[in-house]
């Protein structure tokens, strides 16, 4: 596993306690999880997804990933409406160890309240959490 | 792996190696309060011999075939077993065996529990099928509760004709949660009537089992395709799958679960127990389904070999989340039944299954010949209803004293049906005793 000052984390983008990642593009927001959190789980082999259309208050689970190692929930930086999931994940979930930040991306929420992004961690003060 | 009991002196050896003077010693970590400090209320030990004279006493108090002429199945069916399962089922390799988890210890369980998964997975004509449950109960609840997980929702529709042991037990799963069971009815002619599923749609799953607890079959093209409209899960329970080697596979009529009870193949009745609950899927479902799969893969140089798979759904791994609260199987039935489904072959099923059809088509010829009621009209498997009429219930006694089993009376299960016996002929069931049953009542 990667030591804690390996982890590649970005400037441009919002962290949850629950190391996923939401990045704002335009008016939707785009979310995967972090490299800390792909890098602790290990290969990851399947990525169970919402369906387009479906609605998550913030913090709710809204799928799952599954690594050789463990089943892991997937829970909503911003509470909105899917949509649009990464379908390419179902056939290549390696996208999200390879580039959890690009490729590895998982789904675009439509957020009900934009500023509930603010709420979330920035890089540092999700490297501080992350440090303990 | 063997499993072998401890002598006094490997428990000595044992206790000598992690430090501690007697057993009480080790367990001192255990809070008084939560340890028995009573001697246990047992009987003092039986010899051998008054052993035998107890279960002799316990036997003969029963009715078991073939000192009794048994006409009652009713999800426990009597066939006879090929004495190839019960010695191989009897080798210590199979016998004191025990969980699976290392592959490099279990390779042979590991591959047998794969060869019942194929052989099942083909009888049901599904995708993919688990290392089996307990009962036919409880894999259909299982079935029912995977179908909640895969739609998220919340309501699941279950037919009367659902053996009504299973139903009971599907109710006290269902009891603690806020999940919902909607029972169907039954049409005049011994099947499901989808007529309620018409204002609903909200559905998990509908749930009929085939052949149905009348011995009906159920129609399971038209419920798997009212599911699917209403994009629920089409799950089809079972109590005889020797059906289906002669009636189209609940797969092959686009089932997305099927679960049921797998005692038929080669399992003895034991006064109903252990049981086989047989599960399967369509593959892209697996990941939610419950209990333990074991996959066929290769090892670094190449070669074969067998091992516990998608474990990371399993309770021994998370907890809270697992798809299933039993993260075991009842192997020494599941391969009891592989060994029996072996020993028959396809072709051997097939003709099995046109047997007990044929056999107990018989019967409900001579009894309708006799002036008795056949009430459902639709072809049955194995088990039919008849209307015996009034006053029955002293011939039903009456037979009994003969050593005859004349079916079972369903005005418990049902109690519009009074005086209506659920019968069964299987293989086991000569024409003699058929002519003679039907002699006695007429």
């Amino acid at each position: 596993m990667k030591d804690i000052n390996d982890v590649i984390l970005r400037d441009d983008i919002h962290y949850a306690a629950s190391h996923e990642w939401a990045k704002a593009e335009g008016d939707n927001v785009k979310v995967g999880i972090s490299d800390y959190a792909q890098d602790q789980l290990g290969d990851i082999v399947f990525v169970e997804m919402p369906e387009v259309g479906e609605t998550f208050d913030k913090g709710a689970e809204f799928g799952t990933v599954e690594s050789v190692k463990a089943v892991s929930e997937l829970y909503m930086p911003v509470g909105g409406k899917i949509v649009a999931v990464n379908g390419a994940l179902e056939d290549s979930p390696e996208l999200i160890n390879n580039t959890p930040y690009a490729d590895g991306w998982m789904v675009e929420v439509k957020p009900d309240d934009p500023a509930e992004l603010e709420d979330l961690m920035t890089k540092d003060a999700y490297l501080e959490s992350l440090k303990g | 792996m063997r499993y072998l009991p401890h002598t006094p002196e490997d428990i000595v050896e044992m206790m000598k190696t992690v430090g501690v003077d007697s057993l009480d010693d080790l367990f001192k970590t255990i809070p008084s309060a939560c340890r028995c400090n009573c001697e246990l209320n047992l009987p003092e030990a039986l010899t051998e011999w008054e052993l035998n004279d107890h279960i002799d006493t316990l036997c003969s108090s029963m009715a078991i075939s073939p000192e009794y002429k048994v006409f009652m199945g009713a999800g426990s069916y009597q066939h006879y077993i090929p004495v190839s399962v019960i010695h191989l089922l009897g080798r210590s390799e199979f016998v004191t065996s025990y969980t699976p988890y290392q592959p490099e210890m279990s390779q042979g369980t590991l591959q047998a529990i794969f060869e019942y998964q194929t052989l099942t997975a083909r009888l049901l004509g599904m995708e993919v099928a688990n290392a089996s449950q307990y009962d036919g109960a409880s894999a259909l609840t299982e079935a029912l509760l995977m179908a909640i997980r895969v739609s998220r929702r919340k309501k699941v529709a279950v037919s009367r004709l659902v053996h009504p042991n299973y139903r009971r037990v599907i109710k006290t799963y269902l009891a603690p949660t806020d999940y919902e069971i909607v029972e169907l009815p039954y049409l005049p002619d011994g099947t499901t009537d989808p007529t309620p599923l018409e204002g609903l749609d909200d559905l998990a799953a509908v749930a009929v089992q085939s052949p149905n607890f009348f011995g009906c079959i159920e129609n399971l093209k038209t419920m798997g395709d009212i599911a699917r409209q209403k994009k629920a899960l089409s799950v089809v329970g079972f109590s005889e799958p020797l059906a289906y080697g002669m009636i189209k596979n609940p797969g092959s009529q686009g089932a997305d679960i099927v679960a049921g009870e797998g005692q038929s193949l080669g399992i003895p009745r034991s006064f109903g127990g252990p049981a086989l609950g047989m599960f399967a899927a369509r593959m892209k479902y697996v990941r939610n389904m419950p209990g333990r799969l074991v996959g066929q893969t290769v090892d670094v140089d190449g070669k074969r070999g067998f091992v516990l798979t998608l474990a990371t759904r399993e309770q021994h791994i998370r907890r809270e989340k697992a798809t299933s609260n039993i993260c075991t199987n009842h192997n020494l039935c599941a391969l009891a039944s592989a060994m029996y489904m072996s020993a028959l072959g396809g072709s051997g099923i097939k003709e099995l299954a046109r047997l007990n059809y044929d056999k107990c088509e018989y019967l409900k010829a001579e009894l309708r010949r006799a002036g008795f009621t056949i009430p459902f009209e639709q072809p049955t498997f194995n088990e039919f209803v008849v209307d015996f009429g009034d006053g029955f219930e002293k011939t039903h006694d009456r037979l009994i004293a003969d050593k005859i089993i004349a079916g079972l009376p369903l005005e418990c299960y049902y109690p519009e049906l009074a005086n209506h016996y659920l019968m069964c002929v299987t293989e086991t069931i000569s024409k003699e005793d058929m002519d003679e049953l039907v002699g006695k009542i007429k």
